[in-house]
């Protein structure tokens, strides 16, 4: 498959011309249909911008060959046929862009990116900039270290220097957390998971806050998976996540919901689960383990694109 | 130390490093620079036309590019590209541009401000004879820039405008803050993949600065060259 | 435009729950000019020691001198940080290599190392240049009256020279203050990083780079504007 990342300025101008001018015949012919946001905006280029991480193991990130796989790579795949269904396309291109923590929300405001398929928690206040679909995976927020520094409890962080990834919930929690619980911490911000992780591998951070379904996998597909562990002690409740789209952008989000409600529902949903989470996965076929919980068979039987962690 | 190097890591990735990363670094560095040499001499030619209203504003962008970090336009652009694309083609949404248009379009708009201040002193330093001579002969203003003064400042300045190519060229492994995969930001993606990272990043280096000195020595033998000429 | 304009989001707590998001930009400024002043001093002082190598009669000085802006010149600063932060801990003898990693503060130090090194290249050229420019007989003046090689650049050459090129100097100076900047990938505080945290933390991405940039302006002109008071002020007179 061959994605358009390295397109010319030429032939962009060429497309952003050719799509000017199918809106004037559109228009003139006073048959368009009644599209607005970004549904207009695929049937018009024919295009959908798909967002993936680098290292959002097992929901978005780079193969062995470096190409973009995962959980909710798979559903913005299939979100993409249900909008190429729904606008009755023959054909639809669909464009990779990679995004990180940092950059997810502005891109998505900006146009770059039509849907973000990734690890992104849903909540109250992204909500103002940025909306999401129905829910496809519940995580809380914990921390990896080495075995042997022996940090199981928050407390004993006290006065270490630790990683997160910016632009991440996780590292707002852990602010809070230190100023709340006086910990004094030394918290540096890393530009993807890989990288916080790197930190810890390399003993630059004593531990890296992140949800725990990524530490898991994290550690996992580490060179030695013995020697991390996982904090017992949480410093959130269970949260949501979801894919992004733009937001005020009801049309749209109504497709997308739909597809997913309908994918989380059938047999389907609960198949595209178990082959990330409790299969062995690329590049190196390690094996999450990590059955349905109890939440999580709840929100697949009832899609729901609730912030709140009470929800679930 | 050196006991456990693994360069098989770096051995098996070189198509990758090469084919995908290279690739994507001089197509950046060599459209950057084209369009930040056209720009910067537009830019130039306004800063010396004489006339307040192209001169000012010339100048107003050049010391704004040059007193921010190349970092912070990075991620400027990157979320700003859309929306000027939609302002410039006067659509009605942001236009969605790839993440390699908008890191040529912060390259070239930055470094075009380096570029600029390097023809302005190669127009500046054409005698002011000739201008006058050309215009004694009939030569509209387009016309004397076009034939006679601007084949001249390119000339002359040729070896600054490589040079700032090559500095171009390292400041492209930048990208790796809004993750694009450069040579650098492929070497890092596979240093992290497999915990390679002394390997990789030592690697990178030397290729780097394999490129970079040859690039300049063969800048200077040129300069030698064209200081002849004159 | 689809987006939420906010221009009071700098008054309101950041989530780190220390005081507002502007305090937090405060916070990423104060860094930066700790990172540019500490970097400077070693970028002037070795930068000065390299670019006179380079004008010695000795040719392995010369060399020496060479080598060192050569290998610092031609390897991107991004690559240089993380060989300083990811790669040179590692080749050191375990204990040290351990005991540099959890340094407090460690990013802060490697951005200074390797900032410092950095510059020190483009000054060592300045500083070259500054010294070649100079007339000849200054070297042989110093040399007629007794002065010793040493005395000659203390007292004659490297004042003279420093005169020349303040204004690039200032602008070597801005530079470095500005590649601070790229210290962010290796979890340095610093203005942009600040910059972009509040864009992450309140998601308003205009305001939160707009802050920055007026920051920088600011600096700049300031820089600017002192250095070129500076340049009257140590100016000899009678010598324009």
């Amino acid at each position: 498959m061959h994605f358009g990342h390295h397109r010319s300025v030429a032939l962009k101008a060429t497309v952003v011309l050719a799509s000017a001018m199918s809106f004037t015949l559109g228009a003139a012919g006073a048959n368009a249909q009644e599209l607005t946001g970004t549904l207009k905006k695929i049937k018009e280029t024919g295009e959908i911008t798909i967002g993936y991480r680098d290292a959002s193991v097992p929901f978005s990130y780079l193969d062995g060959d470096q190409k973009p796989v995962g959980y909710a790579f798979e559903i913005c795949k299939k979100i993409a046929e249900a909008v190429k269904t729904n606008l009755k396309l023959s054909k639809l291109e669909v464009r990779l862009n990679p995004v990180t923590s940092a950059t997810r929300i502005p891109l998505i405001a900006n146009g770059t990116v039509d849907l973000e398929c990734g690890s992104t928690t849903n909540n109250v206040d992204r909500q103002k900039q940025v909306s999401f679909t129905n829910t496809h995976f519940l995580t809380a927020t914990r921390y990896v270290a080495k075995k042997s520094a022996k940090l199981d409890a928050i407390e004993d962080l006290k006065g270490k220097t630790v990683v997160s990834t910016s632009g991440t919930t996780n590292i707002r929690q852990i602010n809070e957390a230190n100023t709340a619980r006086n910990l004094g911490l030394t918290i540096l911000p890393a530009k993807d998971h890989a990288e916080a992780f790197l930190m810890v591998e390399t003993g630059r951070a004593a531990a890296f806050v992140m949800d725990d379904v990524l530490l898991a996998s994290l550690a996992a597909s580490s060179k030695e998976p013995g020697t991390y562990a996982i904090s017992s002690e949480a410093l959130s409740k269970p949260e949501p996540y979801g894919i992004m789209l733009r937001k005020d952008d009801a049309p749209f989000k109504a497709v997308v919901d739909e597809a997913t409600a309908k994918l989380y529902k059938s047999p389907e949903g609960k198949a595209l689960y178990d082959t990330w989470f409790t299969k062995p996965i690329p590049p190196r076929g390690i094996n999450l383990s990590l059955p349905m919980s109890e939440p999580m068979i709840k929100a697949f039987a009832s899609p729901s694109d609730s912030a709140d962690p009470a929800a679930y | 130390m050196f006991t456990d190097f693994d360069f098989g890591v770096v051995l098996s990735s070189l198509p990758y490093l090469f084919g995908t990363g290279m690739v994507f670094t001089l197509t950046l560095t060599a459209l950057a620079a084209s369009g930040g040499i056209i720009l910067g001499t537009v830019i130039a030619m306004m800063r010396l036309s004489g006339i307040a209203a192209l001169a000012i504003p010339a100048k107003i962008y050049v010391n704004f590019m040059r007193s921010l970090p190349l970092v912070l336009v990075i991620f400027w652009f990157y979320f700003l590209v859309p929306y000027i694309g939609q302002w410039m083609t006067g659509a009605s949404r942001p236009i969605s541009v790839g993440a390699f248009t908008s890191a040529l379009v912060t390259f070239t708009l930055f470094e075009a401000a380096f570029f600029s201040e390097i023809m302005r002193a190669g127009i500046q330093a054409i005698p002011k004879g000739q201008t006058s001579a050309a215009q004694a002969i009939g030569l509209t203003y387009g016309q004397t820039m076009r034939t006679v003064i601007l084949p001249q400042a390119f000339r002359n300045m040729l070896p600054l405008l490589l040079t700032q190519t090559i500095v171009l060229f390292q400041d492209t492994s930048l990208v790796y803050v809004i993750s694009l995969t450069d040579f650098l930001g492929a070497a890092s993606k596979v240093a992290q993949r497999d915990g390679r990272l002394v390997e990789m990043y030592l690697f990178a280096a030397a290729i780097y600065l394999v490129i970079c000195i040859t690039a300049s020595t063969l800048v200077r033998r040129l300069q030698r060259r064209v200081a002849i000429i004159r | 435009m689809n987006y939420n304009w906010n221009w009071r989001v700098f008054f309101d707590p950041s989530p780190e729950g220390t005081g507002t998001y502007a305090d937090m930009l405060l916070s990423g400024l104060s860094w930066t000019i700790a990172t540019a002043l500490c970097s400077w001093i070693i970028a002037f002082s070795l930068g000065s020691l390299i670019g006179v190598l380079r004008t010695l009669p000795s040719r392995g000085a010369q060399r020496i001198g060479t080598m060192y802006v050569e290998l610092f010149r031609n390897i991107p600063l991004l690559v240089q940080m993380f060989l300083w932060f990811y790669v040179v801990p590692e080749l050191l003898p375990g204990s040290w290599g351990t005991w540099l990693k959890q340094l407090p503060n460690a990013s802060f130090y490697t951005a200074v190392i390797c900032l410092g090194f950095f510059t020190a290249s483009r000054v060592a050229e300045q500083v070259r240049t500054g010294i070649e420019t100079l007339p000849r007989g200054q070297r042989m003046a110093g040399t007629a009256i007794g002065l010793t090689t040493w005395q000659t650049y203390r007292y004659v050459l490297l004042p003279n020279a420093y005169r020349v090129i303040l204004p690039p100097l200032t602008s070597e100076f801005l530079n470095n203050l500005k590649n601070t900047s790229v210290a962010l990938t290796i979890g340095l505080l610093e203005l942009t990083a600040r910059a972009r945290s509040m864009q992450e933390f309140s998601s308003q991405v205009f305001e939160s780079f707009t802050a920055a940039t007026v920051i920088y302006l600011g600096i700049s002109l300031i820089v600017v504007t002192l250095s070129s008071k500076l340049e009257t002020r140590i100016a000899v007179p009678g010598s324009r």
